[in-house]
């Protein structure tokens, strides 16, 4: 059942891309994230509505869709624009490592942007009223008091959105970026192995998420240090 | 009608104001196999959510590995292995008759969908009946319930309303799922989409109108769940006396603060 007639390597390459974009695709989401929950909660009504209308596209619209459109449509619609402006033909060409990042980035941010604004609405009110008291100012208060605690209610949040992340990749085969998916692919037509080289693959994904799993519990026991518990 | 197809050209937007049919059949198929996986996963998972919670560990071990194996591997993976990895075993299926069944893609792509929304339903299942309050168990079972009644009319009702929320979650996931079936070549939304920018090139446009469509199609479906959920909690609900009552309360207490 599991001969790879000489195939095995192709997990070997596809699962480093894999856990490369989505560790850069999780930094992206992240800051994206954050950016997010402070246009949320921020008093400004311009900042709140393009946070809002963010969240509601992203999340009203597939993963898949949302992929094809900035891999294919966004490159076109800058090179039409750019065209356009500057009257001479250009081509822009994004490689697929950088879209998938880019594109994975800015769907979780969306999910990351509302287990921020989670987060930040859970830190005690009066620790905040407790630091303007002592003079900090508002970049202090939330370098000094929110930042550090905010992560203690996220990590669950995020734990969820990177298993989502992480299987999500998986997608990025379709905009022929070298995955895991995708080096399962070559190596199962090179095999006539579909079933084997498949298999094999999600067992690969199932053990990243594992793992994940595992030490998102040890991150979350570290973020909770030193919190008295009932 | 001249001038309205002047307007869509002058856009640029020709090849969808052309092929509005193609996109409706498109988003005929998405609903038929979101309802249809939707359906049959739901039948499946009710089972396995009682199997999850059970004492027997011959029951509740094969049900765990399969809700971890679903939740923990990409949907497309398990698209894949369904459609491209069951022809790997052509010879034996078709002994057994059931290759008519897996050489078609709408077959493969309904069966991998169920399969995979029936692991998260039956988790979400599972964690509304370990909800539910030990207190109503317990009456139940002081009145002389046996299991299945008490599974009947107290854990399975009070589960269901407590899963709701989270299943309309689901649902919705399931939906926008469902655009992975355009890679084994159905023509759902997604593949209609494809198809027409290979022919128009209207890259930006096409995608555009088409998650158009899912949006509008997902909020719909949140809507009307949340319609369902307020109609199952009315006796949370506060009954309109006790509206009046209350604002009529808020209204003495501002006077009185005044």
């Amino acid at each position: 059942m599991f001969d790879y007639r000489g195939y095995g390597w192709v997990f070997w390459e596809g699962v480093q891309i894999t856990i490369l974009v989505g560790l850069c695709a999780a930094v992206v989401a992240i800051l994206m994230g954050l950016i997010g929950a402070w246009g949320k909660l921020a008093r400004s009504r311009p900042a709140n509505l393009v946070a809002n209308a963010y969240t509601t596209i992203v999340r009203g619209i597939p993963e898949l869709v949302l992929i094809l459109l900035v891999y294919y449509g966004v490159t076109i619609l800058l090179q039409r624009t750019l065209t356009a402006l500057l009257g001479s033909e250009v081509l822009i060409d994004i490689d697929p490592f950088t879209a998938g990042v880019l594109t994975l980035g800015v769907i979780y941010g969306a999910f990351a942007t509302e287990v921020f604004r989670g987060a930040f609405l859970a830190i005690p009110k009066g620790q905040i009223e407790a630091a303007y008291s002592f003079g900090m100012s508002r970049v202090q208060t939330l370098w000094r008091i929110m930042l550090p605690q905010v992560w203690r209610f996220a990590l669950p949040g995020l734990g969820n959105v990177w298993l989502v992340l992480i299987k999500a990749t998986a997608l990025m085969s379709v905009i022929q970026l070298e995955e895991l998916l995708r080096w399962s692919d070559i190596g199962a037509r090179n095999t006539k192995l579909p079933f084997t080289f498949y298999l094999t693959a999600s067992f690969i994904y199932l053990g990243i998420t594992v793992v994940s799993m595992l030490l998102q519990h040890r991150a979350e026991v570290w973020a909770n240090r030193g919190i008295r518990r009932a | 009608m001249e001038s309205l197809d002047a307007f869509f050209e002058s856009w640029g937007l020709e090849p969808i104001w052309n092929n509005l049919p193609r996109f409706m059949s498109g988003t005929i198929l998405t609903i038929e196999i979101t309802a249809l996986s939707v359906a049959l996963g739901l039948v499946l998972a009710v089972p396995m959510a009682l199997a999850r919670v059970s004492y027997n560990p011959a029951l509740r071990v094969p049900v765990y590995c399969y809700i971890l194996y679903f939740r923990g591997t990409p949907l497309l993976v398990q698209l894949f292995l369904i459609y491209y990895g069951s022809g790997q075993f052509r010879d034996a299926l078709e002994n057994a008759g059931l290759w008519v069944f897996f050489r078609e893609p709408y077959f493969c792509a309904v069966l991998s969908l169920t399969l995979n929304t029936a692991a998260y339903t039956a988790e979400i299942l599972r964690g509304a009946i370990q909800a539910v309050p030990i207190g109503e168990i317990e009456a139940a079972r002081a009145c002389g319930m046996p299991r299945s009644l008490l599974y009947r009319r107290i854990i399975l009702p009070k589960a269901a309303r407590l899963a709701l929320p989270a299943y309309s979650n689901e649902v919705v996931f399931l939906f926008q799922a469902t655009s992975l079936v355009s890679i084994i070549t159905l023509m759902d939304l997604t593949g209609v989409g494809r198809v027409i920018i290979s022919r128009s090139f209207r890259t930006f446009e096409v995608w555009i109108f088409v998650g158009l469509i899912y949006l509008a199609i997902t909020y719909l479906i949140a809507w009307a769940f949340n319609k369902v959920e307020y109609r199952l909690m009315g006796h949370l609900r506060a009954s309109p006396d006790q509206k009046r009552a209350r604002e009529a309360d808020r209204a003495h207490a501002a006077i009185a603060t005044r």
